[in-house]
């Protein structure tokens, strides 16, 4: 390498040289290229009867993992009916987008609310804000708050993604499909 | 001296039949062109996975009547540095001698005493190459009276393609002109009764499909568009339906250079069945040289503008000239 490339030091010898093709031009060189233009041709007539793959969104859609992160649920028990939230606003705290309200009032207990001493009066998600890193569901100690599988959230205005407990607690339509083991 | 090998052109039609044929021509043009449009986007689509245009009309049939709906209703601007008569006259040049190109295509004899082709000129293909060539000044005036460097330069780009291409073009043309021993374009199709010319002129069948690539500004030699460095290239100052003149008259030029290719390369209207399947025969034969051009269009990258012109020159007319030549010889020899 040092006869090639006398200017160069011992380090530069490191440098491994650049693979390049062939020189184009001459004859050769038009006979080569008319050779792979076909082969391109070969490759995208393949690609044209192999047809599509796009997934027609609005009409079908991607199934969701299992541990998609959507829009968040409120749950009860189903025994009780009972809420399982009792206001204790971990979910707040634990929230890094600063996207969820709590406050909590005492449960009468001629008429309970939810299954602990408390309940959550006001439970208000800002999904405008929310980040969807799923803290909230790992904060709560009852499970009260998981993530759904949810995405299709888009409105008009900014104050109708102000999520209040009741839209939280409501069975929601479920619109994605869930992906299946091992699709 | 031997007389010019120029058609015996001794009938002729009346005059009304020829006003006739100049509507069905517009006709035809305006209905195909659109249709053309959705095809490649279509096509070009699923040659990368994709479905193409399919919400307007069922399977996307209604995406060219949007499209046009969408470029008629746009104001119609002009830049203040523009040249107003040249950039309006631009792209009225550039379909006007792209549908007067289609005159000359045969999709059939004479049935009737009518014959199926606008007019059969004696110049044949001299009269593709005069009407391919205003063309290119409609591409010329749009890039210069637009007063905007990236129209200049498109309009540079396609005046240089144009001289390097015309010239193999015309040559590739010649090799089946000497064996037909005419330039009528009925004739042409006659002398390939026998076998179509693209058996013995398959060079020349290579050559003519690389020139007119690059005569209709057709990727990989789009390089007056180059959408990626010249924005449009001549089209950039071009708005609303005068875009839409350009697009069409694109279309059109790929229609003409097919059928051209046809005609001398294929057997023109030739085909099984009986005589009124003519202008099927033809029609199939076009619609498939255009789905070469749209195959093409979706395999091949843009070529760098050293490229082009050392493919043009270098490859395209050196081959052009041997095909001519070996062909004169063997003409004469057999």
């Amino acid at each position: 390498m040092s006869e090639e490339f006398p200017y160069l030091s011992k380090a530069d010898e490191e440098i491994v040289a650049v693979q390049r093709g062939p020189e184009p031009g001459g004859a050769a060189g038009a006979y080569r290229s008319f050779g792979e233009t076909l082969r391109g041709l070969k490759t995208t007539f393949a690609r044209l009867v192999e047809g599509p793959v796009t997934i027609q969104y609005p009409e079908e859609k991607t199934p969701v993992y299992p541990r998609f992160r959507g829009r968040h649920k409120l749950h009860r028990f189903e025994d009780t009916g009972l809420e399982k939230c009792v206001g204790c606003s971990l979910c707040a705290a634990a929230c890094p987008a600063d996207c969820i309200r709590v406050v909590a009032a005492e449960n009468d207990p001629a008429d309970r609310v939810s299954a602990g001493e408390r309940y959550a009066a006001v439970y208000e998600i800002n999904l405008s804000r929310c980040i969807f890193c799923g803290y909230c569901e790992v904060a709560c100690p009852f499970d009260a708050i998981t993530m759904g599988h949810e995405y299709e959230l888009a409105d008009y205005n900014r104050g109708d993604l102000i999520f209040t407990k009741e839209m939280l607690l409501a069975e929601s339509i479920e619109r994605a499909p869930l992906r299946r083991e091992g699709e | 001296m031997t007389p010019l090998p120029l058609a015996d052109v001794g009938f002729a039609e009346a005059s009304w039949i020829m006003v006739v044929k100049s509507i069905l021509i517009f006709l035809g043009v305006f209905l195909i062109v659109p249709v053309l449009t959705v095809v490649e986007r279509k096509l070009i689509g699923r040659f990368q996975h994709r479905y193409g245009p399919n919400r307007v009309g069922p399977g996307g049939a209604l995406q060219p009547l949007a499209d046009i709906l969408k470029l008629a209703g746009k104001e119609m601007f002009r830049p203040t540095a523009a040249v107003p008569f040249l950039y309006a006259i631009a792209p009225a040049l550039v379909i006007f001698s792209g549908i007067t190109t289609i005159a000359i295509l045969p999709f059939g004899d004479v049935k009737d005493g009518v014959g199926f082709y606008g007019i059969d000129v004696s110049i044949g293909v001299l009269y593709f190459f005069a009407f391919g060539s205003i063309s290119f000044y409609g591409l010329l005036l749009a890039g210069w009276s637009s007063g905007s460097k990236y129209s200049f330069l498109g309009a540079m780009r396609a005046a240089a393609q144009l001289i390097s291409y015309e010239v193999s073009m015309g040559l590739a043309l010649l090799g089946a002109i000497m064996i037909a021993g005419s330039l009528s374009m009925t004739e042409i199709v006659y002398a390939q009764d026998d076998v179509w010319f693209i058996v013995p002129q398959i060079l020349g069948f290579l050559i003519f499909m690389v020139a007119g690539l690059a005569e209709t500004n057709r990727a990989p030699f789009d390089l007056p568009e180059a959408d990626a460095e010249l924005v449009q290239g001549y089209q950039t100052e071009y708005g609303g339906t005068r875009f839409g003149s350009f697009l069409l008259a694109e279309y059109l030029e790929m229609f003409v250079v097919s059928g051209i290719a046809a005609t001398f390369f294929l057997g023109g209207w030739m085909g099984p069945g009986p005589s009124w399947l003519d202008p099927f025969w033809m029609v199939t034969k076009i619609l498939a040289l255009i789905f070469v051009f749209i195959w093409v269009r979706a395999t091949v990258p843009r070529l760098r503008y050293d490229q082009l012109m050392s493919l043009g020159w270098k490859v395209l007319l050196p081959l052009a000239t041997l095909n001519v030549l070996v062909t004169a010889i063997l003409v004469v020899v057999l």
